[in-house]
Order: structure tokens, then C-alpha cells, then sequence
């Protein structure tokens, strides 16, 4: 008997029960559309997170004071400790390995006012390299340059909420002096708009101005609240950190780990805290989307149990005419494969389908990952030779005097 | 036929022996069953169902195998139907010897050396006449697809249902079913086709109508082995070979048979007959 034959003849006892054969295939096309589904809603979410964060500058590092001393005296929250100097920043710049950019950066929250209108928030003092640490782009204008840190010039870059909260009326920001509490600043740039973070925070509530200018006019301090550096790339920013470590540690002649005074961040770890909390929903998701592909393969065997004691006589008369037990078995493990593939294929449109349903419904991110449909497709179908296997063994090994005789 | 009748004939069939053995010299074996037992075993008893059967058929007889329910027909009929295999005896069907062949080899011996044809049709459900005839050609790959469907074609011609191969089998009356299932068994030009209460399900006149086409068949040369509890469908067989408890009573050579045809014309007419016939 050859595959073809088998082929046409499970084919045709399908042909015979297109609704059973149909409602079967149902359980499968759900759990594969669903796998697809969730996947794409797990993996989109994810992949938004990291352009998120790269878009904040990937290979960002972030230097913080840490507080260790105050083990039962005051504990000063990090603004007011005072070991980052900018001798620290200078010396990252000038001998850090893998480091790219530094800034220092002070910040100070406030008012800001323009005319009559009003608008609350923080100023940060920081160098040009600032730009290119946080990858922020100029809209309009220009940003200040190395010579206006020099002079502690008044100048600042503004972001998009600020502007838009200030210039009401729709006036060109550049060129206009506003003012910070009781300090004016000439505003010289506009930064291009951000949009909101994953964290929810507006990334153009933003005011840049030189960090000398706001160390000596509004804070009078010479400490740093911290300092951003960039490293060369994504994959060397351990490599920097450690690098960093070294110099801040040597420069504040700390030997034990324990008693840092500053603590460093990567972009690198953020991203892993974020996208683990994504990849934790996604697990879950395809969990739950595999629970329902399992319960469409359990759909199938029973299907094919009950296919089977229907057509014991049908099998007997088979095995009569000259089907051997090989031939009954392949043919209803090609039924239940025909049924899983076909519910399958169904699935993935659906899936697909539904994926894009999502995002056009509920605005979230898909992405649907190719691996994804060749692993629900490959699943789907092991599932049809697992499932159909059993009731096909049921068949094969019927006596076929006893079928033949079967009412 | 009765015991009786048959002991009566015996001197008849002594007569008629020499011819006979002439015809076995000339006319090849089909079946040749050499002592042939078959225990089964219930729970802790075992039950004889064959006691040992002896005899041969020719290449064109046409054989009616009676007996009454018990008497181990239908092991007999499963036995030389390859469905079963004998306790102990010897079985050459067609020269091979069946008894020392595994599941696979009798299941090819059924699908090139015999053709069934069961009391309840066995067709398909609510599939074509023609894809029920195609079935055992479907298990032969050497059969191509268009060879299939062109010999399921003629087998349907030769049972006079040309005209209704794409019927399906809840569209069709008994006898036509009948018809169907008889085209299968003639479809893979077995050596042997077996019949098992060929004419059970049927009212007289389709009865005899199924018997007129087995009776042509037979005269084309098939051999046909006929199963049945009814004493007057041996009348229309060549040769009757009775069976007992498990033993072969009588085995007569049929001196007058009977024409099925003939038998069709003398039933009473009926009003709306040529639909059931058919």
C-alpha cells in the first residue's frame, strides 16, 4: 500500500464527517492561535521595553552617590552626598576604558516661568556629551557648547512639555529668557519629543543647562549629584563599569567593595529587570496557550477513539480485502495528523489574525516571532501522531473475524 | 438437502466419482484442505469446531459449503477466507500454503486470492459504488489509479450496475448493495471468491437474482464457494459438501442444477419489478 493510497483514503473518511472532523480541528486551530497570539503579545511587549531602552541610550552607565556611612546616624538621600567631585568625572573621561562620553550631572527642581504662565520641574545641569549619552536630539536651535559650561553661561535646552506648558501661545521658544524660580535662562535649543518611557515618565519634561551654571547660580555646591557616561557599545559596558569601579574606588581610596560611596548602574541591568517581568508574562501566556493545545490534542483522541468503535465493522472489512495492520494504523494516524495539521495551519492564520486584532484593538505592541509559528506547527503536529497513535493501535489490532462480526 | 436424501444419493455419487476424477486430473487445485482442525478455547474448556476436514475444489466449481448454525461453518469459511488459521491440517490455497504465513502475508493472499462477499454487504457507508469496488485495489500498490478506477468500472458492468457508479450505498436497495459487494470481490480477479449468506438479507426474487449472476460467473469460470444454511441454494450449486458437528456429512456432486434465471421467470410477476431487480 503506498503512501498516496493512504493518503486518499483518510481523506475520504474525513470527507465523510466534515462537522466532526471540523469541530475537532477547532481545538487545535484555538490552542495554535492562541500560542501564536500570546507569543506575539509577550515578544512585542518585549521588544517595545528594549527600544524603549535603547532609545534612552543602550550602552548608558549611571554614576550615583551612595550613603553607606550613616549606619545609625542621619542617612542623607543621594542629592546631598557629597563624594562625587567633578576631579572624578574628569578622570573617568580621561582614563576609563570603554567609556565613550561623560557628563556630570546637578539637578534642582523648581519653577519655570515664562510671562504669565508657569510650569514646575527640574533643571539638570550637564555637559554637551549629555546629548549624546541619553541619544536626545536638537529640534530647533542649538545646544550649548563647552565654552558656555566654561562662563557658567545662563543658557538652557528645553524639551517639548516644557515648551508647549510656557510658550501657550505658540511663540518660537529660541531666543526667549525665561525664568528658573528668580534665575533667567535664555533658551537656545528645543529637544526633539520622546514620548513617555515604559516607566510611564515624560522623557520631555526636560530642561538642560550647563552644569557649572547651575552647581554655582542655583545650588552654590562643587559635588556632582552624579555622573552619565556612555560606553563604546552595548556588549563593552561591564567592561567599563569595571573600569570605573577602579578609578572612583582609587579616587576615593576605598579598597573593601562594601564601603563604596557610589553606586553604578547600567542600562543593561534595567533592561534585564524590565524585560524579565515581560518574559515572566510571556511564559505564563504560552503556558496557559499550551494548556488549550493540549486540551484540542486530548479532543483529537478521544475523537479518534470514538472514530475507531464506529468503524470496527468498516475496519474489518478492510483488513478482509487485504489491508494489513500497518495499513489500518497508518490510516487513522494519517487521519488524526490530517486533522492536527490541517487545525494547525488554520490556527496560524488565525493567529495571525488575531495577533494583529490586538494590536489594532487594544494598541498593544505583537511581534510575531517565526519561531514561534514553526513551534507551534511542529507541536501541532506531534500532537496528531502522539493523540492518534493510541485509538490507531485500537484499530490495527483488531481481530478482523471479530470486527467483521461487530453489530 | 436433507441427510436422508443424501444417503439415498449415495450410490448415485459413487457413479458419478470416476467422471469426477477424471475432472480433478485434468482441472488444477484452488483449495486443497488436508485434515484440518481448529480448537478454540473457552475460559478453561476447549472446543473442537473443526475435526478434522478433507477435501479439494477445482478451478471453476462452484461449491455450496451447508450446515446448520454450530456445525463449524464459519470457521471454515474464515479459515479458507485466511481470516483464520487452522489448530493443525494443511491449507494450499492456489498452491500456497496458507498456514505458515504470517498477518501480512494472508492479508496479501486475501487481497490478490479472494474475494468475500457478506450476507450484510460490508460496504462503505455513504460512499460511491465505485470507491467500494476500488477498496481491495486500493490496498495493491501495484495497481495504478486509473487501472483501479477502469477495473472497478468493468467489475461494475459485469454485476449490470454500469449505470450507477457514483450511487451512493444508503442510495441503493439491498440486491443493488449485494451487486456492489460482488463487483468487489471480482475486482481483484481473486482465485476464489466466498460467499457468507450471499442471499440472507434478500426477498426471493432478489435472491435469485444474485444467484443467476453467481451461476454466470461460475459458468465464466470462477470459482465460488457459497456458505449457507439454506437447502435450496444448493439446488444451484455444482457441488454440495455438508457439514456436522465439526465434520463433513456429505459431499454430493449436484446432478440436475437448477437455472436461477429459470427460477426468476417462473416467480408470480410484479407490478413495479424491474427497479428491485436491477
Amino acid at each position: 500500500m503506498n503512501l498516496s493510497n493512504l493518503f486518499r483514503i483518510a481523506w475520504r473518511a474525513l470527507n465523510k464527517n466534515k462537522m466532526r472532523a471540523f469541530l475537532t480541528m477547532l481545538g487545535i486551530i484555538i490552542g495554535v492561535a492562541s500560542v501564536i497570539a500570546m507569543l506575539a503579545i509577550g515578544e512585542g511587549s518585549k521588544r517595545s521595553i528594549e527600544k524603549q531602552i535603547s532609545e534612552m541610550g543602550a550602552n548608558m552607565i549611571m554614576i550615583m552617590p551612595y550613603d553607606n556611612k550613616a549606619v545609625g546616624g542621619v542617612r542623607m538621600s543621594a542629592s546631598n552626598v557629597q563624594t562625587l567631585k567633578i576631579k572624578d568625572c574628569e578622570d573617568i573621561r580621561n582614563k576609563a576604558q570603554y567609556v565613550k562620553d561623560v557628563s556630570p550631572y546637578v539637578s534642582s527642581s523648581g519653577q519655570f516661568i515664562y510671562q504669565n504662565n508657569n510650569y514646575p520641574a527640574s533643571i539638570s545641569g550637564v555637559a554637551p556629551s549629555y546629548l549624546e549619552i541619553r541619544q536626545l536630539k536638537i529640534k530647533s536651535g542649538h545646544m550649548f557648547t563647552d565654552s558656555d559650561v566654561k562662563r557658567y553661561n545662563k543658557v538652557c535646552v528645553i524639551g517639548k512639555t516644557i515648551a508647549d506648558n510656557l510658550f501657550t501661545k505658540g511663540e518660537n521658544p529660541v531666543g526667549k529668557i525665561i525664568r528658573f524660580n528668580s534665575i533667567p535662562f535664555q533658551v537656545i535649543g528645543v529637544l526633539e519629543s520622546k514620548g513617555y518611557n515604559s516607566m510611564g515618565m515624560d522623557q520631555d519634561e526636560i530642561v538642560l543647562a550647563p552644569y557649572t551654571a547651575v552647581q554655582k547660580r542655583i545650588l552654590a555646591i562643587d559635588y556632582l549629584h552624579g555622573i552619565f557616561c556612555s560606553a563604546e557599545s552595548e556588549d563593552l559596558a561591564p567592561k567599563a563599569v569595571e573600569s570605573i569601579t577602579q578609578i572612583l574606588a582609587n579616587n576615593h581610596n576605598i579598597g573593601n567593595p562594601d564601603d563604596y560611596d557610589f553606586e553604578i548602574r547600567s542600562q543593561e541591568e534595567l533592561s534585564e529587570m524590565l524585560t524579565s517581568t515581560s518574559d515572566m508574562m510571556t511564559i505564563l501566556l504560552a503556558c496557559v496557550a499550551g494548556i488549550s493545545l493540549l486540551v484540542g490534542g486530548i479532543g483529537i483522541m478521544n475523537i479518534m477513539y470514538v472514530s475507531v468503535t464506529e468503524r470496527i465493522k468498516e475496519i474489518g472489512l478492510r483488513m478482509s480485502v487485504g489491508a494489513r495492520e500497518k495499513d489500518i494504523l497508518m490510516q487513522f494516524l494519517i487521519e488524526s495528523i490530517l486533522i492536527s495539521i490541517t487545525g494547525g495551519l488554520i490556527g496560524v492564520i488565525f493567529g495571525f489574525f488575531s495577533s494583529y486584532g490586538v494590536k489594532f484593538f487594544a494598541g498593544w505592541p505583537v511581534f510575531i516571532e517565526p519561531w514561534s509559528v514553526a513551534l507551534s506547527f511542529v507541536v501541532c503536529s506531534a500532537i496528531g501522531i502522539f493523540f492518534g497513535w493510541y485509538p490507531a493501535r485500537k484499530a490495527a489490532g483488531l481481530d478482523p473475524i471479530e470486527a467483521l462480526r461487530y453489530e | 438437502m436433507t441427510v436422508h436424501s443424501c444417503q439415498n444419493r449415495l450410490q448415485d455419487v459413487e457413479t458419478v466419482v470416476d467422471q469426477d476424477k477424471k475432472r480433478t486430473m485434468e482441472k488444477r487445485k484452488i483449495i486443497e484442505l488436508t485434515n484440518i482442525k481448529r480448537n478454540f478455547e473457552v475460559g478453561t474448556e476447549i472446543v473442537h469446531a473443526l475435526k478434522g476436514i478433507s477435501f479439494s475444489i477445482e478451478e471453476g466449481q462452484f461449491v455450496t459449503i451447508m450446515g446448520k448454525s454450530g456445525s463449524g461453518k464459519s470457521t471454515l469459511l474464515n479459515i479458507l477466507g485466511c481470516l483464520d488459521t487452522p489448530t493443525s491440517g494443511t491449507y494450499l490455497l492456489d498452491g500456497s500454503l496458507v498456514q505458515s504465513m504470517n498477518k501480512d502475508q494472508r492479508a496479501r493472499v486475501r487481497n490478490r486470492k479472494i474475494g468475500f462477499v457478506f450476507q450484510n454487504y460490508n460496504l462503505l457507508p455513504n460512499t460511491t459504488a465505485i470507491e467500494n469496488v476500488e477498496l481491495p485495489l486500493m490496498y495493491n500498490p501495484e495497481v495504478s489509479t486509473s487501472e483501479r478506477q477502469k477495473k472497478a468500472i468493468e467489475a461494475l458492468k459485469v454485476v449490470e450496475l454500469g449505470d450507477r457508479l457514483y450511487h451512493k450505498s444508503n442510495q441503493m436497495s439491498g440486491g443493488q448493495m449485494q451487486r456492489v459487494a460482488i463487483a468487489r470481490a471480482l475486482v481483484n480477479n481473486p482465485a476464489v471468491i466466498l460467499a457468507d449468506e450471499a442471499t440472507g438479507n434478500l426477498d426471493t426474487r432478489t435472491s435469485y437474482s444474485i444467484l443467476k449472476l453467481f451461476q454466470e460467473l461460475h459458468r465464466e469460470g470462477k470459482t465460488i464457494v457459497f456458505v449457507t444454511h439454506n437447502n435450496e441454494i444448493a439446488s444451484f450449486s455444482e457441488r454440495n459438501i455438508v457439514l456436522r458437528d465439526g465434520k463433513i456429512i456429505s459431499d454430493t456432486y449436484n446432478q440436475t442444477i437448477l437455472s436461477a434465471a429459470e427460477a426468476l421467470e417462473r416467480l408470480p410477476k410484479e407490478e413495479n419489478e424491474e427497479e428491485e431487480v436491477i
